[in-house]
């Protein structure tokens, strides 16, 4: 066989096919008796349950957090010592890179069992006074651009919502059907943390934080903890539950620094997705239910728009009529998202767990009926990263 | 988990081997712009290479100072001092004539009537810390 024989014989033997295994969330909400390293176990733990595998069948560990070399921490906390390991940390959207680089992993076969584990107590830390409800980054490097104009990370947001607002007409009330449809979502949800309908007049009047924001704009603050685990297709046969097969994956990165992001009205998602879908060889329209990340509203009508559900510019009017809803045409954050739901600080693992609970057939109350092909975006930082799955069953 | 702050002047800059000569300039009254001398652009925030070509052949330059609000927002909630005792003020991400962007305050006007579009021009707003003042370029009305 000559060189260029060769290299055909390497591109066309198939690469093995990833899929999601195992999914769990740790208790959530308020959990003020436990340390988030508790979480994270009590939630790998029935991942793995989930999967029908042992914590000693794990060969690699995705997790990251704000401790430096989280991975080694969590690791050893655990009791394992996987031969892969990532660490990769872009905020939110870091588990939906996680998902894109275990698929590499386990194709290429450097490792068979993919743990992606994630927790913290983040909502009784506050309340424990050990952490400030606002982050505080030292002004060094090119943060010291930034620092000193008090520019918080829900008023990085709400600058793109102006933007928007200014832009295209988008307005206040149309960011708030957002809240609203994600809590009717969550009111089918027992395990959300609020539950009670809301109307937009209750958004509007709600607390102004950073204008045009308010308080119902924005996501909750919980504890918890959730856990995903991926495995090599050649497992599928010994798996207790349906696999969910990764039919395409993106990732992307944009700015840190806010003065950075070229155009506030549009999510890096757009180079993400693109990515994703085309490798899955789908379109918006062929998704049957979506998880985004829903930092605050303003989030989720950037990224309807970049994904390609609606043009640039049409997310104000594209979100009217319940079309969110668990019963309107494209079933958006169907666990009531970080806007009702749970959000203990970097989210985008829990949109992968509710994806996959709907694929399954197994979101009771909330099941979105013949759910076989999902979208998942990641949000991380401020508009800052983002990743893209597209996940399906047979 | 997010550190609390450290000291009282966390969010005041540390001026470093890129940028003195940046904060040497807000102090004297001027705002200070890089530009690249390849290929012909003005970028912001300054650092040693310009970020489009690769060149590090850049130089500083005085920026006229006029520019207008591209986008904002009205803070009225930050648990973090000093930002907490200052609520509400206005952030802003201002496009100055050079065409370049920066993160700054809109001072001197009601927050409520800040706009998108609306001109501004620059002033420095003094901020004191232990190892002397710094002069933050921020923004009125123009």
């Amino acid at each position: 066989m000559n060189k260029s024989q060769g290299l055909l014989a390497f591109l066309i033997v198939p690469r093995r096919k990833v899929v999601i295994a195992g999914v769990a969330e740790s208790r959530f909400g308020e959990v003020p008796d436990a340390t988030s390293w508790q979480l994270h176990q009590e939630a790998a733990a029935l991942a793995l349950a989930d999967a029908g595998l042992e914590p000693s069948d794990v060969t690699g560990l995705f997790s990251c957090g704000a401790d430096i070399m989280h991975p080694l921490i969590l690791g050893e906390y655990l009791g394992i010592r996987p031969g892969y390991v990532d660490g990769t940390q872009v905020g939110g959207s870091s588990w939906e890179f996680f998902v894109h680089h275990a698929v590499g992993a386990i194709e290429s076969g450097l490792c068979d069992v993919a743990l992606l584990d994630y927790a913290t107590t983040s909502r009784s830390d506050v309340k424990r006074r050990i952490r400030s409800a606002n982050v505080a980054i030292d002004a060094r490097g090119p943060a010291q651009f930034e620092s000193a104009y008090g520019h918080t990370v829900i008023g990085r947001h709400a600058m793109a919502a102006t933007r928007h607002m200014y832009e295209f007409g988008t307005t206040s009330e149309q960011l708030a059907e957002i809240a609203v449809q994600t809590r009717f979502n969550a009111s089918h949800n027992p395990l959300a943390m609020y539950r009670d309908a809301i109307t937009i007049d209750d958004v509007l009047s709600s607390r102004e934080i950073c204008s045009p924001l308010h308080m119902l704009d924005c996501c909750i603050r919980s504890d918890g903890g959730g856990a995903v685990v991926l495995v090599a297709e050649d497992r599928i046969a010994d798996l207790p539950k349906k696999p969910i097969w990764i039919l395409g994956a993106g990732e992307t990165t944009s700015h840190h620094t806010m003065s950075e992001w070229e155009d506030f009205t549009e999510s890096p998602a757009r180079r993400s997705a693109e990515r994703a879908f085309g490798m899955a060889g789908v379109k918006p329209d062929d998704i049957d239910v979506l998880q985004v990340y829903d930092s605050f509203t303003i989030t989720v009508l950037l990224t309807l728009e970049a994904l390609g559900f609606c043009a640039k510019g049409e997310g104000g009017s594209f979100v009217e009529g319940g079309r969110l809803r668990l019963d309107g045409a494209l079933p958006t954050n169907t666990d009531g998202g970080g806007l009702s739901s749970n959000h203990p600080g970097m989210r985008g693992l829990f949109l992968i767990i509710e994806a996959a609970r709907q694929l399954r057939g197994e979101a009771s109350g909330r099941q979105v009926s013949g759910a076989s092909l999902a979208a998942v975006n990641g949000t991380g930082g401020w508009f800052s990263s983002t990743g893209t799955l597209v996940l399906g069953v047979d | 988990m997010p550190q609390l702050p450290r000291t009282a002047t966390w969010h005041l800059p540390v001026p470093d081997l890129e940028t003195s000569a940046y904060w040497d300039g807000t102090a004297h009254g001027k705002l200070l712009i890089k530009h690249c001398d390849d290929c012909g652009r003005d970028f912001f925030y300054p650092r040693s290479h310009c970020p489009r070509c690769w060149s590090s052949s850049t130089s500083w330059k005085e920026a006229i100072g006029d520019g207008v609000v591209y986008t904002f927002t009205i803070v009225r909630q930050n648990d973090l001092r000093p930002f907490k005792e200052r609520l509400p003020y206005v952030v802003a991400i201002v496009e100055l004539a050079e065409g370049v962007r920066l993160t700054s305050n809109i001072e001197g006007c009601a927050p409520e009537d800040v706009r998108c579009g609306m001109p501004v021009r620059v002033a420095f707003r003094e901020e004191e810390r232990d190892e002397g003042s710094v002069y933050l370029p921020v923004f009125r009305p123009a």
